[in-house]
Order: C-alpha cells, then structure tokens, then sequence
C-alpha cells in the first residue's frame, strides 16, 4: 500500500464532509439562483467549473449537493449492510435449514447480477431518490450477506470462542461479549470500502434517470442534465462526475489502506 | 578438501543488520549443522549460499567449491542451485507446491539442469522417489502433496533436491513438525546421503537431532555465532553460557523435578492441597467416532491430585481428542468421565457450566485461543471475574506476576508478545478461575528449547505451589518423561501401554512403545 | 453487486453427483429468480391492461381494455396466470415487448451478440491489464509496488459514466482519434471496451497481486528457486496459477459488473445492446421486455458460475477443507 496515497484520501474525505456540513462557507451563493444571461460559461475566474444552461455555477452546486449525494451514498450502504447483517447473522448463527434457506435465497439474489436488481426494483416503484437509494441498498444486501455469513461462521469456530466456553462463559455471554464485536469489528472496511461503491452506483442511476432529477443539486442529477450537452458544454458533466470520484477513490483508498494495515499488524 | 568456506558473513534487510560475523566450512562429505533457536539468523546464512536471502550479503569470504558466491552472476547461482547444492527448505508439509503432482516438482530438478526429454525425466523422478524411501513411488509421483503424509512428503522433497547429486545438500529442519518414527526414518535418510559422500549443512533448533548426524557443531544465536568445534566437544563440554543454557534447557533424559532454567524452583503452598492418592478425573471406557472412524477407543485411565498424567503418541493417535472428551467439547459415544468424583461428561451443557472453572486448557496455539480484540489485562480481568469485568485490578498484576510476565505487558495485545510469553498470559488464564486440572494439549511443541524449559518448569512451580493436576498431551517423548508421573501410550485412538513412567519407559512391555522410544532423538 | 464476492467454495463431490447437483441448482436458480419476477411485477402499481395500451394516459376505451386483458391472459386467476407463464417459458416463450410490439425472445436475439462481443472483449482486456499490474508490482520492488496499488484501487473505484465521458473528451473531442459515439468496425469497439475493462482491471489486479505476493512468498517458491528455477519459471509454473484461483472466483461477479456496465456504457456510446434494451424497457415500463432481459442475464450468471466451478476443480484439484469440526489428535 502507500501511505501518501491513503493521507491525500483522508484528506480529501474531510474536505467533502465538510463541504456537506457547511456548504455555504466554501461556496457562499445560491445553488439555484438562475442567471440566464451567464448559461454555458466555460470556466473562468468568476465560476471556476463554469455555468449551466441556466447560468448557475456549478461550483456552487456540486458543493451545496455534497450533503446530499454522500447522503444517498451513506443511506444505500446502511440498508445494505443493515439487511446483510440480518441475512448474514441468520444464516451464519442459526439452525441449519434457516442457513439452507438464506443461502438459497442469497444464490437467487445473486442472479441478479450487478445493477439488476437495482433496476428492477426501480421498475416496480418508479425512479427517484428513495428508490434508487433503496435499490442501491437492496442490490448491493447479498454481496455483504455472503461476507457477513463466512465471517460469522469463520468466528464461530475460533479457538477463542471454545476458550471462553472452557472457561464457563454462557451462549449469550460468547455470541454478545466475543463473537459479534468480533464479526462487527471486521465490518468497518467493508463498510467504508461500500460507501464509495453506493455513491458511484446511486451516481450511475441518477445518470441514467432513474435517480434524483434535475434541478436538484445532487451530482448525479447534474450529471444528468449535462449528458444532452456533452459534445459542447463538457464542464458540465465532467466537475460533478469528478466528485463523484474523489468521493469514491477517497472512501476506496481509506478503507484499502485501512484493510491493510490491520493485516499488517 | 574444503567444499564451502564463509569467513565474516553478515545479511542485513533495509539497514537492518540480522547475521553478522559468521564463520564456518565444510569439508567434502562432512554434516555441519547450525544451532540454534528462531530468529538466530541461521535460516538466513544458509540460505545466503544459494544467494537467497533477499537482503543484501557481505562476507570475506563465501565461497563454494571453486565459486566465489559474492562475484557470482545470477545465471551461474541458478546454475550452482539444484545442481550443486540441493535445498530441503523449512516446513516439511508446505514446501512442494499444493497444485502440482510431487513428480512435478523432482521433474522440474531434472529439466531445468539436464537434457533428458520428459519420459526420461518422469522415469527418473520416480526414481528417485524410491530411493529416497518412498513406497510405491509410481503412483505417489501422480499424487498431489495433500494426499501424502508429511513423512512422504519430505521424502519427496529430499528427492527433488538430490535429483542432481549435489555436492551439498542443505537441510532447513527437515524433521520438525513430523512424528518421532517419521523423523527417525527421514534422519537414517539424511545419514545414507552422508555416508555416500553428500555433504550436508543441517540447520535445526534441536540439539538431539542434530547430534546424530553432525560431526561439527555452529551455534547461532542473535545472528552471531557464539560457539563451534566439533560436536562432541561443543555438546560434553560447552564453553559458551548460551550453549551451556540450550543444553540445561533439554528435557530429555531429565528427572521429574529437575530444573531446566536456572531459576530456583517454587516452594509448596501451605495452604494449598498437597499430591495425594485422590481422583480428580478419572475416565473410563470412553468412545469417540467421526462418522465411520474411530478417533477414541475405550480409553480410561485416573488422575490423582497434584499429579501429572501424561499422554503420548504420534498425530492420529487419538489424544487430542482424549482432551476435548475430557474438557466436555465432545460427547462421549460411550464411557464416562468423571470431575471430582462427580459426574461430568453426562451432564448438560447448562448443569456443567458452574463447574467449568474446576478444568482448565491450555492449547498449542495460545494465540488463537485470545480474543483478538482483547489486551492481555482484560483476558486476564475477564478470567478472574468470570466474566463480569474487562476492567484492570491489582489481581492481574499478581496473576501476571506469578505467571513471570511483567505487568507493563497488560496494555500488549496477545499477538504482539513473544511465542513464550502468549503461553505465559494462556498459562494465568487458565489459572485464574483456581481450577483443580489444567489439561495441557502440546502447550510446548511450537516453543524453542529454551523457551519451552521456561515454561516447564512454571507448569511444575504452578503444580506445587497450587496442588494442580495436569493432563499432559504430547508427541514429544522428552518432555513427557520429564514431566509426568504416570504415563498412557496411545495409538489408534486405544491406548496401548499405561503404567508410571519410569516403569513405561526402562521396560516398555509393547513393540511400538519401544520402537518409539528408540526413534526419539537423544543428546550426545 | 459493489463489492467483488467470490463464489463459494463448492464442497467437493464426484464428477456425476456434481453436475446433476449443479444442474438442479441452475433450474431452482431459474424458476425462483423467474416466479419473483413474477409476483414482483404483480406490485406494480396500476392496470397491466393500460400498461400494454401505453400507459394511464392512453385513456383506453373499456373494449380495448378487455381485448387486451384477454389477449395476454391476464383476465384468469392468478396462480392460473402463474402456471400459464412457467409454461410459456418452458417453451422458451418470453412473451411480446410492450413498447417494441415485437416477440422479447426476437428483441433479446438481436442485442444479444453485441453485448456479448463488448463484455468478451472488455474481459480479455481486463486480464491482459490485471495481469500485467500485478507482475509488474511484484517484480518491479517498492515503488512499483506501491504505484500499482494505487492505480488498481483508483481505477476500480471509478464510475463507468465518467471513464466514459472523460474517454470521449481526451480522444475523440481533444484528440479526434476515435468516434464519440460506437460505430460499426474495431475503431467504435476501442472507447466502450477500454470504459468496461479499466475498473475491472483494478479489482482484478488487486486480487491478483494478493495472491502472487502470497504464492512468492510462500515455501514452495523458495523450494523452486533453490532447484535452479528462473524468475520465469517460477512465475509461469507456480505463481501464475496460484493467482488465478481467485480471480476465477470472480468471474461471476464480474459477468454482473460487465452487464451492468454495458447498461451505462451502451447507453452512452449509442450502442445496440441487451443494457441499452434493459434501460430504455425500464423507463418505459416494459414489463416483458424487462423480465425477458433479466431471466437471460440470470442464465447467463449461472453459466458463468457453472463454467467457473468447472475451471476451478481442473485448477485446483484439492478438495476442499472440510467445515465439520473433526477430532484432530
């Protein structure tokens, strides 16, 4: 690994959290305030990531939309570690047919590769930021279950948790006090490494229309509505894509370099 | 003449200096062996003659034959490796590779270094599986390594590297982690390559199984070499305090008793019950099977108060399993053991719980049997209060120090201790509930020689000063002489001989028992 | 779908019992992933009646409606419903395309190829790029080591849409060598493959180099080395298949990562394909076309995986660890 790398990361993420705690400090004008004769600016001094075709400036807007694409981000990974952790915690501590059953279930899911079950999920409620924050979550629940499962079934079998069974310990005592921080602790990468993940999926959707809609400030959504003006306008998909990404490598990086340094230790 | 000569080698990785000032030679045909425990760089040096240590090497001399290894180009090294010098690198079970058939890999020998086309080759290696001791050595060159035992897979491993004839072979511990009949046959191996004229460079942690092959000892520790000479000299009269200590710190052929460190052995606590003819455990007829095998065997046998029992035999003899029948982790399939002369195994897992602190364990591998999230006060915080406190108290400072770690360890996680000072914090875990048995399953076999007195002989203070009875498994046939009273034999999964074992052990009435106890290594 | 998740690790049977095992898998895996399609669609808000005549707003008239309702089955029972379609796919029947008024099995037939040409490519691009990051970090010391880190965890945390977009700048609207949008010929293939396999490359080659890092450093490799073996040898014969166990482990997580991939890099270089199908049914609500699409890419997944496990056994003959806690003594 590189530490420099992981530092400039670490960096990187608390300028964006930042920016989505106050917005206004970095970026003090209105995001959506229209200035029609200012549409399509490119770059410059005044507006450094240039206007859209209403002459908003985009600097603007991507920082004022921080708060709300790390949201969904955030969001996406909390139900998808939320449903994994009970997906993964019946199967993995439970008798063994509720493990036949979750597992099967996780192969049908897994069926659906990649973004599909994301889409079709958003077939049946219609697009738009909860659904696609949920459908970030739900798409990306069996990847995390299955992780979750084999954790829970690799601490299950330790020598420590047999240790403290010699020792006397009760069930509760062995499943509250060692095996689920112990399950728990090795979620923390995971998470982080999700969160840069959900962003780039959520982004993707709203990409595609399927997410939040324009004039909302969110990054996908501009990305969205810069798509028809791409041959020409190129800033205006380019600077919220390039969020996009610093968010995703930062949260990437981090939990990499984390990752790595635990095996380290 | 002289076929390897090192003269001021020194290794060092990124600045850190890990081997310096070593001297040695090796004459044609003669087995000089490097001594000494982990980390004494003696890995490190030999792998420094076949330009493999990955660092960078300096020497006044380090020359094999007529090569001067220094100036050596890496086409002429890889020339020299295999052909030359053939390598057993350490760990028997892992140093073929798991994917590919073991004739594979004594093939590779024959085409990197010669022209023979591939049926030549194949012909060959098996071969040489044969000579190297390996039955039915055509169907065994087709099999993966996980299909052989470990004792055929070194075999395979010498074949591979004397597939060339090398003037040299190189032998990194090639009899650790086997069973001592396994050993004794791959030492006789090594011994017939000797006396057909192969030099060998023997690099081993044990004294006793060097002591039979080698005619020159180099003692290595913290990357210097503290003593050499020849090997009978080094080990009668040893000149360096280090060897004297590694010598004392052998437990083979020792009494019950004796001191292995020169720390003063513990006095009997007054207030605590004293050996006697009491039963703690007793066990008997027990069964074990895992599905249509049978691991355990009516086995019985009865443990006195502060008394050792000691069970020995090779990996498949059944005696861990003795031990998690013993620690109710298993359920007996018939027999019963007894705790005090109160039920045990038959009771429930709830009913048995307020009893468990009565039996404690300690585990070959120490550190995986620490939570690894906990700091070694809080293992010990958490053993003392039954679990109801992770909090630091003055107790654990006292469990520390009656263990011999030093209470500023408290703060360490386990897995930044030393081999030696995990099993002490596993050792005052298990003591801290006050139970009346410890069942110690191989608590010393991945511990160095002097390491592992330490700790033998702070099983045998515990014992006195607390009355503790010990269930004491091991394969080691020196270190259950030296410590147990009374001795079982095991061999699949029934036991085979039981008696004291002194009795055991000067009139062995069973075959195996006595050709076990003449494979063991012995000094001198 | 975020994170790769290799498959499980089969336990291992015998040749026959496994493929049966297999194959009974994949029709379970089918039926299910087709009887939730199912009753998921039944959630839809709304009359599927007006779906097909184009939505709430056609304002239908009530003959129309019914002719219709008669015309997909959609006036029997449901569990009726549900059998009639099990049947139909049996017979391999995806049902007609809303929007597209055409058979969804033509539909598929046409986007299909294309797809799979686009996913083949960006795959073999991937392993070639995955492949030489992680032999170059491993031989190339620190720095190197250090930089292929960074690189194969930048690219794969990148978003196809902005590889896509930034691609487009730098080499079509800067550089002018290549086309925006996907023409036919090698030179339209060059933008949307280089789009699918970089991000692939990085998750590839991260696992890759773990694995090589742990095969060189591991016993048998010093074993190798001190027979005389050159860098080269001990590369191709031993480290190579070490690290490709794992990274076969992904391939289906990786079949999912292209298909969705291909949606948004379809989408963008204008290019016929099952991704691009997939998105525009699902914004018009093409239920046929959306389940037809999804059934395909579920068969394909459990090819993907069966062929997966295949080449893993004839990699890795091990059998696999056993779960059961056996006595060990």
């Amino acid at each position: 690994m590189s530490r420099p790398a992981v530092i400039v990361a670490a960096a990187v993420l608390a300028f964006l959290v930042f920016a989505a705690l106050f917005p206004g400090v970095i970026a003090p004008g209105d995001p959506l305030a229209i200035h029609p004769l200012d549409s399509f600016r490119a770059p410059s001094f005044a507006h450094p990531f240039g206007t859209d075709e209403s002459g908003r400036d985009i600097f603007t807007r991507i920082i004022h939309g921080t708060g709300a694409s790390l949201t969904i981000g955030l969001s996406a990974t909390a139900i998808g570690v939320g449903l994994a952790l009970i997906l993964g915690l019946l199967s993995g501590l439970g008798p063994r047919w509720l493990d036949f059953g979750t597992t099967r279930f996780l192969e049908v899911l897994f069926a659906f590769p990649g973004l599909l079950l994301a889409l079709l999920f958003i077939v049946i409620y219609g697009p738009g930021v909860v659904t696609s924050t949920i459908a970030v979550g739900l798409a990306t629940a069996p990847g995390y279950a299955r992780i979750i499962r084999s954790q829970v079934r690799v601490v299950r079998r330790a020598p420590y948790l047999e240790a403290a069974l010699v020792l006397g310990r009760s069930p509760a005592h062995r499943l509250v006090r060692h095996l689920l921080p112990n399950v728990v602790g090795s979620l923390f990468v995971l998470v982080t490494l999700g969160i840069g993940q959900s962003i780039v999926w959520a982004s993707s959707l709203s990409y595609l229309g399927l997410g939040a809609v324009p004039p909302a400030a969110e990054w996908g959504a501009m990305l969205s509505a810069g798509r028809t003006y791409l041959g020409s306008f190129w800033w205006m998909t380019f600077f919220p894509g390039l969020f996009i990404v610093l968010a995703a490598v930062g949260t990437t990086l981090l939990g990499r370099g984390i990752q790595q340094g635990t095996r380290l230790r | 003449m002289t076929l390897v000569s090192v003269r001021d080698l020194a290794v060092s990785f990124g600045g850190t200096t890990v081997v310096s000032g070593v001297d040695f030679d090796i004459e044609a045909g003669q087995c000089v062996a490097l001594v000494g425990e982990s980390g004494s760089g003696k890995s490190v040096t030999a792998r420094a003659l076949l330009g493999l240590t990955g660092g960078s090497v300096n020497a006044a001399e380090l020359r094999f034959h007529d090569t001067d290894l220094r100036s050596a180009s890496p086409s002429r090294l890889r020339r020299l490796r295999g052909r030359e010098i053939g390598f057993v690198s350490q760990g028997a079970l892992v140093a073929l590779d798991p994917l590919r058939p073991v004739g594979r890999e004594i093939e590779d020998s024959l085409r990197i270094h010669t022209r023979l086309g591939a049926a030549q080759r194949r012909a060959r290696a098996i071969e040489l599986l044969a000579e190297a001791g390996v039955p039915q050595a055509a169907e065994r060159a087709a099999q993966r390594p996980d299909e052989l035992s470990g004792g055929l897979r070194q075999r395979a491993l010498i074949a591979s590297a004397i597939a060339l004839r090398p003037r040299l072979l190189i032998a990194d511990e090639p009899t650790t982690a086997l069973d001592t009949t396994v050993q004794a046959g791959i030492l006789d191996l090594l011994e017939s390559l000797r006396d057909a004229g192969t030099a060998i460079l023997l690099i081993s942690h044990d004294l006793a199984v060097v002591s039979r092959l080698a005619s020159h000892l180099v003692v290595m520790s913290e990357g210097r070499v503290v003593e050499s000479g020849p090997a009978e000299r080094v080990l009668a009269e040893p000149r360096h305090p280090y060897t004297r200590r590694l010598i004392a710190a052998v437990p083979t052929d020792r009494p019950r008793f004796e001191r292995l460190t020169d720390r003063p052995a513990a006095a009997p606590a007054a207030d605590r019950p004293q050996a006697s003819r009491d039963v703690v455990l007793s066990a008997t007829g027990l069964r074990r099977e895992f599905g249509s095998r049978v691991a355990v065997d009516g086995v019985g046998f009865a443990l006195g108060r502060g008394k050792t029992l000691g069970i020995v035999g090779e990996s498949g003899s059944g005696k861990t399993t003795v031990a998690r029948l013993v620690l109710a982790l298993e359920r007996p399939d018939a027999g019963e053991v007894r705790l005090l002369g109160r039920p045990w195994s038959t009771l429930t897992e709830p009913q048995r719980r307020e009893r468990r602190p009565g039996i404690g364990a300690i585990y070959q591998d120490a550190l995986s049997s620490f939570d690894p999230r906990l700091t070694v006060g809080q293992i010990l915080a958490d053993a003392l209060s039954g679990g109801r406190s992770r909090r630091a108290s003055p107790e654990v400072v006292a469990l520390m120090e009656s263990v011999g770690l030093q209470a500023s360890l408290a703060s360490r996680r386990p897995r930044l201790l030393s081999g030696g000072q995990q099993q002490r914090v596993a050792i005052a875990r298990a003591i801290a509930p006050r139970p009346h048995i410890l069942v110690c399953d191989e608590p010393v076999s991945s511990l160095d020689v002097s390491v592992q007195a330490q700790v033998l002989d702070l099983l045998d203070d515990l014992q006195r000063s607390l009355g503790l009875s010990y269930l004491f498994i091991t394969h080691d046939l020196g270190v259950v002489r030296h410590m147990s009273d009374d001795l079982l034999v095991m061999r699949h999964g029934r036991v085979l001989e039981a008696g004291p074992t002194e009795s055991v052990f000067s009139r062995p009435r069973h075959d195996y028992t006595r050709a076990l106890i003449d494979s063991a290594p012995r000094l001198g | 779908m975020a994170l790769p998740v290799a498959a499980a690790p089969p336990v291992r049977r015998g040749p026959l019992p496994w493929l049966l095992l297999r194959l009974g898998g994949v029709v379970f895996v089918l039926w299910a992933v087709a009887t939730v399609t199912f009753f998921a669609i039944r959630l839809i808000p709304g009359d599927p009646a007006e779906a097909v005549l184009g939505g709430p707003g056609s304002q239908a008239s009530a003959a129309a409606l019914a002719q219709v309702r008669a015309d997909y089955g959609l006036d029997l029972p449901l569990p009726l419903q549900y059998l009639h379609y099990l049947g139909r796919l049996a017979a391999g029947d995806l049902g007609r395309s809303y929007s597209l008024r055409e058979p969804v099995g033509a539909v598929i037939g046409q986007n299909l190829g294309g797809t799979l040409l686009l996913a083949l490519l960006s795959l073999l691009t991937a392993a070639v790029i995955a492949l030489a990051l992680a032999a170059w970090s491993t031989r190339g010391g620190r720095w190197a080591s250090a930089v292929t880190w960074v690189l194969e965890v930048v690219s794969a945390a990148l978003p196809h849409f902005w590889l896509a977009i930034s691609l487009i700048l730098l080499f079509s609207t800067t550089l002018g060598w290549l086309p925006p949008v996907s023409v036919p010929g090698p030179a339209g293939l060059v933008l949307p493959v280089l789009t699918l396999a970089i991000p692939l490359a990085g998750f590839l080659g991260q696992v890759m180099r773990e694995s090589l890092l742990d095969a060189l450093g591991s016993p048998f490799v010093l074993a190798a080395r001190a027979r005389g073996e050159s860098e080269a040898g001990v590369f191709w014969r031993h480290a190579l298949r070490h690290a490709a166990i794992p990274a076969i482990g992904l391939a289906g997580w990786a079949f999912g990562a292209l298909i969705s991939g291909a949606v948004v890099v379809e989408t963008i270089f204008a290019r016929p394909g099952i991704g691009r199908s997939l998105l525009s049914a699902v914004q018009l609500r093409d239920v046929p076309l959306v389940i037809g699409v999804v059934l395909v890419v579920a068969l394909g997944y459990m090819l993907v995986t069966t062929l997966t496990d295949l080449a893993d056994r004839l990699i890795d003959p091990r059998p696999a660890p056993t779960t059961a806690h056996r006595g060990r003594s």
